[in-house]
């Protein structure tokens, strides 16, 4: 069984991402969305955090999210893949089930 | 009289409508002869993020309105040294031009200003 | 409620104004004119171009008194006073004019 875990709150106010990445197995998926896209950022005193958890769970974030804020690619970290609300549907059937840190 | 109002804003863009409604607030608060401040601090200094393109979201990007407080002779516009160092973010990526405060000046502007909005 | 243009309805809030600004053209302006009884003459047009202008550039619409010296800067200073500005519309020239303009109601008028 694997999840896709999505985040929607900012890491720098709720402590969603930290539960997330907590109970995070090897194999499952976070997806960063609405707010929860500034987990994804460079340089940001969460930078460090998340791209530890990349060695086990494969990192996405919602592309519309991130560019609502006005952020682009270039501004996240490497290894974190872009998807739109179409690659948000595919994500949901890849993985067995959704878990929403909300 | 005329009061020191300052309008602190601590709230990300989007995920919640505090920033909305501080906009709204601070443009109808400029109409009654008030020595208006805003303070950015906490995740509230991505309120002022550069190049915000919400057509794929579907709401309103409301960011130019920002460009727009001068005219409202909202003039004053502050942010929090460190929660933009904490974000990654440079004086560079904001959208309009602010004075930049380390958390001990803030104190201070929170302790000049007769009034408090939070947002 | 709605307005119809061209044969196409486009929808409006309870106060008249259009709900989606990306549908609108001048004969939205001209249609709902004429269901005020009032002309539309060049003057009406400079305010309500200013206006769509404002709008793309601020995403909100101005407050009458950020309009009126706006207007002022930009058309000349005989049209920048809330009489001017008043007389082309009757209604107020925040809220009528906004309206003909397909913008919400200003931001900071009560």
């Amino acid at each position: 069984m694997s999840i896709l875990h999505t985040v929607n709150k900012s890491p720098f106010e709720k402590n969603n991402l930290e539960s997330c990445l907590r109970y995070a197995k090897l194999g499952s998926a976070v997806l960063l969305i609405e707010d929860g896209i500034y987990a994804a950022l460079k340089d940001t005193r969460f930078e460090k955090e998340v791209a530890t958890a990349m060695k086990d769970v494969s990192f996405y974030c919602l592309e519309p999210d991130l560019k609502a804020r006005g952020f682009s690619a270039a501004k996240i970290i490497d290894g974190i893949k872009m998807v739109d609300y179409a690659g948000f549907v595919d994500l949901t059937i890849k993985y067995d089930k959704v878990q929403a840190w909300l | 009289m005329i009061k020191k109002c300052l309008y602190l804003n601590r709230r990300a863009p989007y995920g919640t409508s505090y920033a909305l409604e501080a906009i709204d607030t601070v443009l109808i608060g400029s109409a009654f002869d008030q020595d208006i401040s805003l303070l950015f601090i906490d995740d509230g200094v991505f309120q002022l993020k550069r190049d915000q393109d919400t057509t794929d979201v579907e709401m309103k990007n409301f960011s130019p309105a920002y460009s727009a407080f001068e005219m409202y002779d909202v003039e004053k516009l502050y942010v929090s040294k460190e929660a933009m160092a904490a974000r990654g973010l440079k004086k560079r990526d904001l959208i309009v031009d602010v004075e930049v405060l380390s958390d001990s000046a803030i104190s201070d502007l929170m302790d000049e200003h007769d009034v408090i909005f939070s947002f | 409620m709605s307005i119809e243009i061209n044969g196409k309805t486009l929808e409006t809030d309870k106060e008249g104004y259009l709900m989606e600004l990306s549908l609108w053209q001048p004969a939205v302006a001209e249609t709902m004119a004429k269901a005020d009884k009032q002309e539309l003459t060049s003057e009406h047009w400079e305010v309500i171009n200013f206006l769509r202008e404002f709008y793309d550039e601020f995403a909100m619409a101005p407050a009458v008194r950020i309009l009126t010296r706006a207007i002022g800067k930009k058309l000349g200073k005989e049209k920048g006073n809330a009489r001017y500005l008043y007389n082309l519309f009757p209604y107020g020239p925040g809220k009528q004019a906004c309206r003909y303009a397909g913008l919400p109601k200003p931001s900071g008028c009560m």
